[in-house]
């Protein structure tokens, strides 16, 4: 009795994922996965801003008060005295970590945001890797760290704000960058990799499972191509080739792995 | 009627009952109170009949003057504004025709300040054009930067642009041609002296989404869309002794015989190519020869070619936007080994503009040779695609005319960019909203692109164009 029903189970799902194939391959290159279906008190939200203006302006407000709050974190610190350990300042309050050129130790913040001062001793020291994995750093908040022009790694896992301009910026530490760590980060695309370019100088790159990368065979290996002395980390993606979207990018990826 | 269909199709006598009922119910509802039906009909498409600002041209710069202004209003419903737009397939507008690059590398610091203020306008047009419980806009910008060559003749007007757009805040950088070959090994630096590679804020995106960005996001601040033709402006007299107002137009709808006027304060001359044939509708151009009405827009459309090529062996993801000396440009089409490459003609062999036909002959004898010689890869590439657009050509300077013009009291301009009007739309549309809603310009000052440089006969003339 359960043979057939497991075989029937299997075809459906069979003819589920023929239909999720079929309709990827339809979509247009630039589409995203289908959202998962919001919960019930965002839906109820949603059709009370369709209806009436005042909710409509409120949810409005609030969107603008949290990018006004993001972009405020990150301008960094204003005050004159804070000058030479602008960039630290910065690191530790959007809960990063960073470590000076020439020490092992690292300074961070702690779950509830408070750090030690005790950083300002090496105040003059540049710093050599920052770790700003999982922080809200975005495009403005780069320019506290453009300063610093010894620094050698970089992490960014994880940064729901870190786009492709942030990655065009990078330039600024075209001579000096070593390791870059973009990997999980939800609004960076392919476009925003080839602002990888000036970057000659990097040795390690971690672009693993970035959602908005489709083909990622392919974009792989152009990287290594624009790179060459980059070692580049790429897991968390399906490099099956059935399941590229578009004939053509097939091809050339197979042409290019030959 | 239902008679003649039983007779086409000899229907039995039940079959042909039923039809008559469904006729007469429908015809019965649609008569009762409450539905649309009425005895005159009236197109739904028509404009409104009075408005406060009308943009006609309803291509990149007309929505985004539209969506500044609505964005300026102090107060919601505060102006009327109505687009007026002849092809809503957009088959022959600039706009959506155009190679979608976005440079600062020019050498006139308005037009590096324009790009740079349109640059930061998208980069976070989520923040300015994001429509509540719409999908975020995605312009599928490509960070590659503009690499333009320069040969001996060139390399000192190069160096001198140079020192302006580092003036002007533009993140650019000389290589010679060893750093060159370095950075692109697949480049040919034959006969180039100087290269100047744009680091930031440089590359291409896809001038459709912005359009359509601008469009939802205009439309849901209340502005009206129409799609018809503007065939007629009527000029008002009495108002100013020397001048004209114009006040009332004549909107055709599209393929009908029926026209709307609309009564408006203010006209916004945003049609691209095709805004010289408007101002002539006003007698602009055949007055007296020393007169101000003797001088024509000098705005008239241009067709320029793009060729779609395949080439496997091409450059890789880092390609720029490659700008040779000789005009020649190519850039980066997707991750499939695509290119699209181009040339502006010499100006005795302008194509005829009739039509937007595309002459592959020009492909084998104009860009194909240069492309070959920089690019060795290039020799063996196949033309799969190619299509035609128009450049919305100022004749005088090849630069853009903002502004009112100084005989029609309210007809701003802002039309004749020439090749940069999409790379420049977000700026210059908050400029014509700040000249209109608040009478001068607030952020950027581009009073020296107003129409009294064409009357003092004093040409804004860019030093490299594309």
């Amino acid at each position: 009795m359960s043979a057939p029903l497991t075989s029937l189970h299997r075809c459906c799902q069979r003819s589920a994922l023929l239909l999720l194939v079929a309709r990827r391959q339809w979509c247009s290159s630039s589409a995203s996965p289908p959202p998962p279906p919001l919960p019930r008190h965002r839906r109820l939200l949603l059709f009370l801003t369709q209806r009436y203006y005042d909710i409509e302006m409120l949810v409005n407000w609030k969107s603008q008060l949290k990018r006004k709050w993001l972009e405020w974190k990150n301008i960094g610190p204003r005050s004159s005295w804070r000058s030479e350990v602008t960039s630290q300042y910065y690191v530790l309050r959007l809960r990063g970590g960073f470590r000076y050129a020439g020490q092992s130790e690292w300074f961070r913040a702690d779950h509830r945001g408070r750090f030690r001062q005790d950083f300002l001793k090496h105040k003059g020291t540049p710093l050599e890797e920052v770790d700003m994995s999982h922080t809200d750093i975005n495009f403005t908040g780069l320019r506290n760290l453009a300063s610093q022009q010894s620094l050698r790694t970089l992490k960014l896992r994880g940064c729901p704000y870190v786009d492709d301009w942030f990655l065009s910026r990078l330039h600024v530490f075209e001579d000096c960058l070593e390791e870059l760590d973009i990997s999980h980060c939800p609004q960076i695309t392919t476009g925003g990799l080839a602002a990888l370019r000036n970057l000659k100088g990097l040795k390690r790159l971690d672009v693993s499972s970035l959602p908005r990368i489709e083909i990622a065979g392919l974009v792989v290996i152009l990287l290594e191509e624009m790179l060459p002395q980059c070692q580049i980390t790429a897991t968390g993606y399906n490099l099956d080739l059935s399941q590229a979207g578009g004939e053509k990018e097939v091809e050339e990826l197979s042409q290019r792995q030959r | 009627k239902t008679f003649c269909k039983c007779i086409q199709r000899r229907i039995t006598g039940g079959e042909y009952l039923s039809l008559c009922q469904a006729a007469i119910k429908k015809k019965a509802s649609d008569a009762l109170p409450g539905s649309s039906w009425t005895p005159l009909l009236v197109s739904p498409n028509l404009p409104p009949a009075r408005v406060d600002i009308v943009i006609i041209g309803g291509g990149v710069v007309g929505w985004s003057i539209a969506y500044w202004l609505k964005q300026k209003e102090m107060i919601r419903e505060g102006a009327r504004i109505l687009v007026v737009e002849k092809d809503p397939m957009y088959s022959q507008s600039s706009t959506v025709l155009s190679a979608g690059g976005i440079r600062q590398q020019f050498s006139l610091p308005e037009n590096i300040h324009l790009s740079l203020a349109s640059v930061n306008f998208m980069r976070k047009i989520n923040d300015y054009l994001g429509v509540m419980n719409e999908d975020p806009v995605d312009l599928q910008f490509n960070q590659s930067g503009y690499l333009f060559l320069a040969s001996e003749q060139g390399a000192q007007i190069m160096e001198e642009n140079y020192i302006t757009q580092r003036n002007a805040g533009a993140h650019v950088s000389l290589l010679s041609p060893t750093q060159l070959k370095q950075k692109f090994p697949w480049i040919n630096t034959d006969g180039v002296v100087l290269a100047s590679y744009g680091l930031e804020n440089e590359g291409w995106f896809d001038p459709w989404t912005l359009l359509n960005a601008f469009k939802r996001k205009a439309i849901s601040m209340g502005v009206i869309p129409c799609h018809g033709e503007v065939t007629g402006l009527l000029r008002l007299c009495g108002f100013v002794p020397d001048g004209i107002t114009v006040c009332v137009e004549q909107v055709q709808m599209l393929n009908s015989l029926e026209y709307q006027p609309v009564e408006c304060s203010i006209v916004v001359n945003a049609a691209g190519a095709f805004s010289g044939k408007l101002t002539k509708m006003l007698g602009i151009g055949s007055g007296p020869k020393d007169s101000i009405a003797g001088i024509p827009l000098p705005v008239e459309p241009r067709k320029r070619y793009v060729y779609v090529v395949n080439c496997p062996d091409g450059p890789g993801l880092d390609t720029p936007f490659l700008i040779d000396y000789s005009g020649v440009y190519f850039r980066r089409e997707g991750l499939g080994g695509n290119y699209i490459a181009g040339v502006s003609p010499e100006e005795a062999e302008e194509p005829d503009t009739n039509n937007l036909e595309v002459d592959h002959q020009f492909f084998e004898e104009k860009v194909w040779p240069v492309l070959a010689h920089r690019v060795p890869a290039f020799e063996k590439l196949k033309v799969t695609s190619a299509w035609a657009g128009f450049y919305d050509y100022n004749t005088f300077d090849q630069n853009g005319i903002i502004g009112v013009h100084p005989l029609i009291n309210n007809m701003y301009l802002a039309t004749g960019f020439s090749g940069h009007g999409l790379q420049h739309s977000p700026a210059v549309g908050r400029a014509v909203a700040e000249l209109i809603l608040d009478g001068n310009f607030k952020t950027l000052d581009l009073s020296s692109f107003s129409f009294g440089r064409i009357l003092s006969q004093e040409p804004m003339l860019e030093r490299n164009i594309v």
